[in-house]
């Protein structure tokens, strides 16, 4: 999973701006908690790695975009909310999906096309979903999930209810007209929802000042006149502080907020991606602040984590990731007779 | 019966639907306090206040989006375009958001949406306000598309719209608005995928829909008198579903069809029904369907030109005359 000199990186605190601003998350919460994140966080790394192992196996098709290098932003994006609220996300989402609850298995049965997937098989890699869950969907096409989100929103003001919506996005979808529709609508009816950004730095092959004219992204919202912060994003504390303080507001005062968790993908922007247009420099730099890594030496050094816990946790992770693919491996596809399902609610077929 | 406007009967099926379902809202530009732009949603607001009857900014993708989120979460939003010319810039939240959530997800959320709006030609109102784009959505699974022409067909339909689970663009037409007829009154409703024989004939079919299916209703009634010519007019109404077997079962009586569409010609609406009907019909023909349609060009603004590329009354009897002439050859021989 990572080099002895990437450990040794992360143990001397490397990156700056780490550690001290979630310090007082660290003391205040369990340590089962804490340790469920750090769980999280290499169940989705050991998945991620599967699913592109898998890819290249051919046992799953389509695009495939994976979170790695992620995990701190996306297990404390879904660990600020509540279980009960919505969730939307664009189409790299596998580890989001699992935060939310979904298991594993389904998720990797979705990815492998089978009728116990997630989406049974319709949706893959960028679609999955879970109504009882409330894990809204993947949306494939950038930003089109912002104005579902804010319709969410919408419906749960609509009712008075107590939930809130939480919609995550990429980097270069700040660029595109969705997204400033939907700050708008959001701030301007006032509804209960948290964007966040995941600014990985690269949308495509588009580094994040070549494709905005503003690169510091959270102060976008200025134009809405509406709260947002900047945290580190391979601080999963940080994250989930930023994101649990916006849920709050949402869901207290009807006020949306933007949260731009600054990241990195380690990989390729999709698994067929050579990643060519990266600087061979930029990319060591990040894997040295490896979210995984900096989070294993916080709680080694609060003594919350021994490297026996930690080795235990680790192969927890790798052996329900094993049974997600067998689960995968061994369920069936969907029946070709099922082809027109779906097509309509309340009437089968066409 | 009541006799109505097209117009009052849409504005009072949305009344009578708002007061019957909590989840159902409207939304869109300017349909509250400037009470629609054609005076749909006139009085609503006031009625039932900014929570079931929501202004929105100008950005349609937005608030449709916005409307089809709503909609996942059990509300039953009534989006009103404008004109259907902006829904244009809703296109990715309609196609690949509303008609594929349902069937992408496996099933688990359905999104119950209609969304209202007007198209035709013939206010004068150029190339970029006088479009029939209905044909985007018609082609695409997961949506459906109803076209009412009648006032009674316009409540209709509109209810059965509202109460579907599934997204519906349910298409208007500005030069019917203030068109007239019979309304029935009571929970009035019109199912989906069944077209409407509007008058019985021998000789030919005339297959229509929305303010074409009036004109060609109005052109069959002359020639009957006129000419002494049976012919039957079918308004499609619905045309995703669509209806084969009332169409199919027209043609195969008369043994002649014309359709008469306001839209393009190429890749139409007319195309479609053309095909369905060489499909199923091929050996009740007795002579090639023609297609009356919009002259394919961005409709133009001057007067004459813009009546030179719609469809007209003109052309239809054309139409007719051309297979009447091979009809009486038949006859003859």
């Amino acid at each position: 999973m990572e080099t002895r000199q990437q450990r040794k990186a992360a143990a001397q605190g490397a990156g700056p701006g780490d550690a001290r601003s979630s310090a007082s998350l660290l003391e205040g919460t369990d340590r089962e908690t804490l340790l469920n994140y750090y769980y999280q966080m290499v169940l989705i790394r050991y998945f991620e790695e599967k699913a592109g192992e898998m890819y290249t196996r051919a046992r799953i098709g389509g695009y495939c975009h994976l979170n790695l290098g992620e995990e701190a932003t996306v297990v404390g994006f879904c660990a600020g909310l509540e279980p009960d609220d919505y969730v939307y996300t664009n189409y790299r989402e596998h580890g989001y999906a699992i935060c939310r609850g979904i298991s594993p298995a389904v998720v990797m049965a979705e990815l492998f096309g089978k009728k116990t997937g997630c989406s049974l098989g319709r949706g893959g890699s960028m679609h999955l979903f879970d109504i009882k869950r409330r894990f809204m969907g993947g949306y494939g096409i950038v930003g089109g999930q912002l104005p579902l989100a804010v319709g969410a929103a919408f419906a749960l003001a609509y009712r008075g209810a107590r939930e809130i919506v939480a919609c995550q996005m990429g980097d270069g979808t700040t660029n595109g007209g969705p997204f400033h529709e939907s700050l708008n609508l959001a701030k301007l009816y006032r509804l209960p929802v948290v964007f966040l950004i995941v600014n990985n730095q690269y949308g495509m092959g588009t580094r994040v000042d070549q494709g905005s004219a503003v690169p510091d992204l959270y102060r976008k919202a200025c134009a809405y006149d509406m709260r947002s912060e900047r945290v580190d994003g391979t601080d999963v504390l940080a994250v989930l502080e930023a994101v649990r303080t916006a849920a709050r507001i949402a869901r207290e005062e009807r006020e949306p907020s933007l949260i731009e968790a600054v990241s990195y993908r380690f990989r390729g922007h999709s698994v067929v991606d050579p990643d060519r247009y990266r600087p061979e420099e930029e990319v060591r730099r990040w894997r040295e602040r490896d979210p995984i890594l900096l989070y294993a030496a916080r709680l080694k050094e609060a003594g919350l984590m021994d490297d026996a816990k930690r080795q235990e946790l680790e192969a927890r992770a790798q052996q329900e990731v094993e049974e997600a693919v067998r689960f995968a491996e061994e369920s069936e596809f969907p029946s070709v007779d099922e082809l027109y399902d779906f097509v309509y609610a309340g009437e089968g077929g066409r | 019966m009541a006799e109505m406007t097209y117009r009052q009967a849409l504005h009072d099926t949305l009344r009578e639907e708002l007061l019957r379902d909590e989840n159902v809202f409207l939304i869109g530009e300017e349909i509250g306090r400037f009470e629609g732009s054609y005076k749909i949603t006139a009085g609503l607001l006031q009625e039932f206040g900014p929570k079931r009857v929501v202004d929105t900014p100008i950005c349609e993708n937005g608030f449709v989006g916005l409307a089809i989120g709503a909609a996942m979460l059990g509300l039953r939003p009534i989006v009103e375009i404008m004109t259907i010319n902006f829904i244009a810039l809703a296109m990715d939240e309609i196609v690949n958001h509303a008609a594929k959530i349902y069937y992408m997800f496996g099933g688990q959320c359905p999104v119950p949406l209609v969304i209202r709006t007007p198209g035709g030609g013939g206010q004068q109102l150029s190339a970029t306000h006088s479009q029939n784009l209905e044909v985007w959505f018609a082609h695409v699974p997961g949506l459906k598309v109803v076209a009412p022409s009648t006032p009674a067909d316009a409540r209709g339909l509109l209810r059965t719209a509202v109460r579907d689970d599934n997204p519906v663009l349910f298409l208007e037409n500005l030069a019917l608005y203030n068109t007239r007829g019979e309304v029935p009154e009571g929970d009035y409703t019109i199912p989906f995928g069944k077209a409407q024989v509007m008058k019985e004939g021998r000789d030919l079919t005339i297959i229509s829909y929305s303010r074409m299916a009036v004109v060609a209703l109005d052109v069959a009634r002359r020639l009957e008198q006129e000419r002494q010519l049976s012919i039957e007019v079918v308004d499609v109404r619905s045309l995703r579903p669509l209806d084969h077997e009332t169409i199919v079962n027209s043609v195969k009586k008369t043994n002649r069809a014309i359709i008469f569409e306001e839209d393009w010609r190429s890749y139409g609406v007319g195309a479609e029904l053309v095909a369905t009907i060489q499909e199923e019909a091929f050996d009740y023909l007795d002579a090639p369907i023609q297609r009356v349609a919009g002259a394919e060009v961005p409709l133009p603004y001057s007067k004459p030109l813009e009546q030179a590329a719609l469809p007209s009354a003109r052309q239809l009897v054309e139409a007719v005359d051309r297979l009447a002439i091979r009809k009486r050859r038949i006859v003859y021989a």
